[in-house]
């Protein structure tokens, strides 16, 4: 298995996350992170679905995507060619004892503090997945009381657009 | 008729004030219906009322709606139309699920029209609501829910075109009762803008040529037709192709009837039940042209040991088919009668190169097997009646012009296998799916269809069962089907199948139907209540006789009760998860394959 990186542009209709969930649980394939948001267009979100399959069992995936009236595109972003990026918010135990310790955490992962309290601080910090897994690990020792995480967000690097011509073929009817 | 009916509505159409029911009629005429098959309920029934105004829309009542869905799968097989249906909201929509799936698996276009709560009270639980658009997300190509009025003409088109062009399928335009009763500008679109589907029809030349270079090449060619070719209209074409290269061709039970059973190149169905010749070839062969098939499970067996000398060479109008089961080597994507039209141009050039294929042997030994392993039968040693007999004596009194209708089981194999094909769009039947019960509304939508036609539904005593408040609808709407009920008194396939994997222990398959048991129902006398013309036939000797008067009968629907012998069972087969290269063609019996093919 190996993970892959999909940005999928959909309609922006009611409905369209529930019918692209609903053909990987129906397939039996397994999303790893969904993030879904509005784009440069207000007609089209995109979605960023990361998924750990084989090859042959992806190019299925894409295939029934690419079989639904609202999915209009699908890159695969290859890896290394993109910048990814999640969000995370953490809630970690810090007294007075350990406050210093967990602030100069932050610092080193260049994540910023969003909340204090005697007990605790809230670390907001956006990286890629790797960074992120490596902040958690320092922190763990200090006691994470709560943490939530985006979906991964990815776009390609250069000067090129994939929404680019997405909007253009008009059909006409019979 | 519908066309000059269309430009007419066209100019008087023009942005006019109407209530969204009517908006609702008049773009499903404009989409150039002709036929509904449905039933009113609360949330629809705004719709119902102007479409008693309609002069271009028949609709015809059914008594279930799952009878409608069937009924427009079986109109839209015959005619190559969008088939219609219409229901209510909640269990009125939920009744339309197995047709919509059947008409799913099996490509067949239909567009399902059902009346929602009002938008108001969609997501409260509302009397008879069911999220039916979220119910039919995994079942129909694409489904709608509308709760503004103005969005109706614009959805309608929409839903028009995407289940009648690409591969072909079921949409769903569910409509929320306060839109269909608001006031709203009826407004039809010339353009779509559906940016996210884009079928791909015309095939990609590279791959063409290639394909033509495998032919060529091959030593073993097959070509293997699947209900693609009937849905592209691509018979004539096959024909072409197969006469050009003089390749076998198979016909999968979804294409019977793309190349005519009397063709000399012809090896029958391939499958589980398949000829031997058909199946034989596949296994043997060193070329699969595939067209417009999805190596479904029933047909490849054991996937993993099919036809594993075979290069394959795979056409198809959705892309997702290729590849999927099996690996293909020369994918083509495409609408079947463009990929065999540019097919047969590279195959002429390459002849006319000298480069022309070499399977005159192949061809001569795979004839040798159909001519030796023809699908036959034993005759009952009892005198009883044989359900194969029945089958094939119906064929002949009815003719290739008469319509085939099935149900699912044994009765619709023997259909298959018994019944000689000689054009597409003559054989309907349930396939992917394998629903119990299509035979009757699927008939009464065949008969609409093609109201010329003798249509004969070859029902089973079980599958009857389940559907035949159809009789009704067709005794008083005029339309004449023909049913034969083969009863056998049991659930016949199950039962064979106890025969062969669970020794003979028949766990609730026996149904008491025939007269020799408790003949719970009398289908003659049901058939009478109904209104038809009930008649019943157990000896070989009255087949003849009896077959006729149902022929003769042409102002009501026919329902004739053939017994037959309860242990027929179907062959070949191959049993379920095996090899195909395990055909039998009997219990116990396998094909003796001759000795060049032993070395």
């Amino acid at each position: 298995m190996s993970r892959h990186t999909l940005s999928v542009l959909v309609e922006n209709t009611p409905g369209a996350l529930a019918r692209i969930s609903g053909l990987f649980a129906r397939r039996g394939f397994n999303i790893e992170s969904l993030a879904v948001g509005p784009t440069e267009h207000a007609d089209i979100s995109r979605m960023t679905i990361v998924v750990n399959v084989e090859a042959q069992p992806l190019e299925q995936v894409t295939k029934q995507l690419n079989k639904l009236v609202n999915v209009i595109k699908i890159v695969q972003l290859e890896p290394g060619a993109g910048v990814e990026r999640e969000l995370v918010l953490i809630k970690v135990r810090a007294d007075a004892g350990t406050r210093g310790q967990v602030l100069e955490t932050v610092q080193l992962f260049r994540a910023k503090v969003v909340d204090v309290d005697p007990e605790a601080v809230t670390i907001e910090a956006t990286g890629n997945p790797d960074k992120l897994a490596a902040m958690l690990r320092v922190l763990e020792p200090y006691g994470i009381r709560e943490l939530v995480q985006s979906g991964m967000v990815a776009i390609g690097r250069g000067g090129r657009s994939i929404t680019d011509r997405t909007l253009r073929p008009v059909t006409q009817t019979g | 008729m519908y066309g000059t009916v269309s430009r007419r509505a066209v100019g008087a159409a023009m942005s006019e004030q109407m209530t969204g029911a009517q908006s609702l009629i008049r773009s499903l005429e404009r989409a150039g219906v002709d036929t509904i098959f449905g039933i009113p309920g609360g949330a629809v029934l705004p719709a119902y009322d102007p479409l008693l105004d309609s002069k271009q829309i028949r609709h015809i009542l059914v008594r279930h709606e799952q009878g409608a869905g069937h009924a427009a799968q079986g109109y839209a097989q015959v005619t190559g139309k969008v088939g219609v249906c219409l229901a209510t909201s909640g269990p009125g929509a939920t009744n339309l699920v197995t047709p919509l799936a059947d008409a799913h698996m099996d490509s067949v276009p239909i567009v399902a029209v059902t009346g929602q709560v009002s938008s108001s009270a969609i997501g409260t639980d509302a009397f008879q609501e069911a999220d039916i658009r979220g119910i039919t997300m995994p079942i129909t190509k694409h489904s709608f829910l509308v709760t503004n009025p103005a969005d109706i003409p614009r959805t309608v088109a929409e839903a028009f075109h995407i289940a009648s062009t690409g591969r072909p399928g079921p949409v769903l335009v569910d409509v929320a009762k306060d839109a269909l009763q608001a006031m709203t500008t009826f407004d039809y679109p010339t353009q779509l803008s559906l940016p996210g589907y884009r079928p791909v029809t015309r095939p990609h030349g590279k791959q063409i040529r290639e394909a033509a270079r495998l032919i060529a090449a091959a030593q073993r060619p097959v070509l293997y037709v699947g209900g693609g070719v009937i849905k592209a209209n691509a018979s004539a074409e096959l024909a072409r192709l197969a006469d050009l290269t003089g390749i076998p061709v198979v016909t999968t039970l979804m294409a019977r009837g793309a190349l005519p059973d009397s063709h000399p190149q012809h090896l029958g169905m391939p499958g589980m039940h398949g000829s031997v010749a058909a199946v034989a070839a596949l296994q043997r062969s060193d070329l699969l042209i595939t067209l417009g098939a999805r190596f479904d499970d029933r047909v490849t067996g054991r996937l993993d040991t099919f036809a594993t000398g075979a290069l394959i060479i795979h056409a198809d109008i959705d892309p997702a088919e290729i590849s999927k089961n099996r690996h293909a080597d020369v994918p083509i994507v495409g609408d079947c009668r463009e990929i065999i039209s540019e097919l047969i141009a590279a195959v002429e050039t390459d002849c006319a190169a000298g480069r022309a294929g070499e399977h005159a042997a192949w061809s001569e030994w795979s004839r040798g097997l159909a001519e030796r392993y023809p699908v036959g039968y034993d005759v009952p040693e009892d005198g009883s009646l044989a359900p194969q007999y029945v089958i094939e004596r119906i064929a002949a009194a009815a003719g290739p012009e008469a319509t085939y209708v099935a149900g699912v089981g044994q009765h619709q194999m023997w259909a298959s296998q018994f019944i000689g094909y000689e054009r597409p769009r003559s054989w309907v039947n349930s396939g992917g799916l394998g629903t119990m019960g299509y035979a009757v509304p699927a008939a009464m939508g065949a008969q609409v269809g093609a109201p010329d036609r003798v249509v004969w539904a070859i029902d089973g005593d079980g599958c009857f069962q389940m559907t035949n408040q159809e009789l009704a609808t067709c005794a008083l709407e005029g339309i004449p089907i023909k049913v034969a009920v083969i009863n056998n008194s049991a659930l016949g396939m199950v039962r064979q199948w106890q025969t062969l994997f669970y020794e003979g222990r028949y766990s609730h398959t026996d149904l008491h139907t025939s007269s020799a048991s408790r003949g719970i129902p009398d289908f003659a006398k049901l058939a009478e209540a109904y209104g038809c013309v009930g008649l019943r036939c157990d000896k070989p000797g009255d087949v003849d006789k009896v077959v006729a008067e149902a022929m003769a009968v042409d102002d009501r629907p026919v329902v004739v009760d053939f017994g037959v012998h309860r242990d027929a069972m179907v062959w070949p087969m191959v049993a379920a998860g095996t090899s195909n290269d395990a055909i039998l063609i009997a219990r116990d019996l396998a094909p003796v394959w001759d000795r060049e093919e032993e070395q």
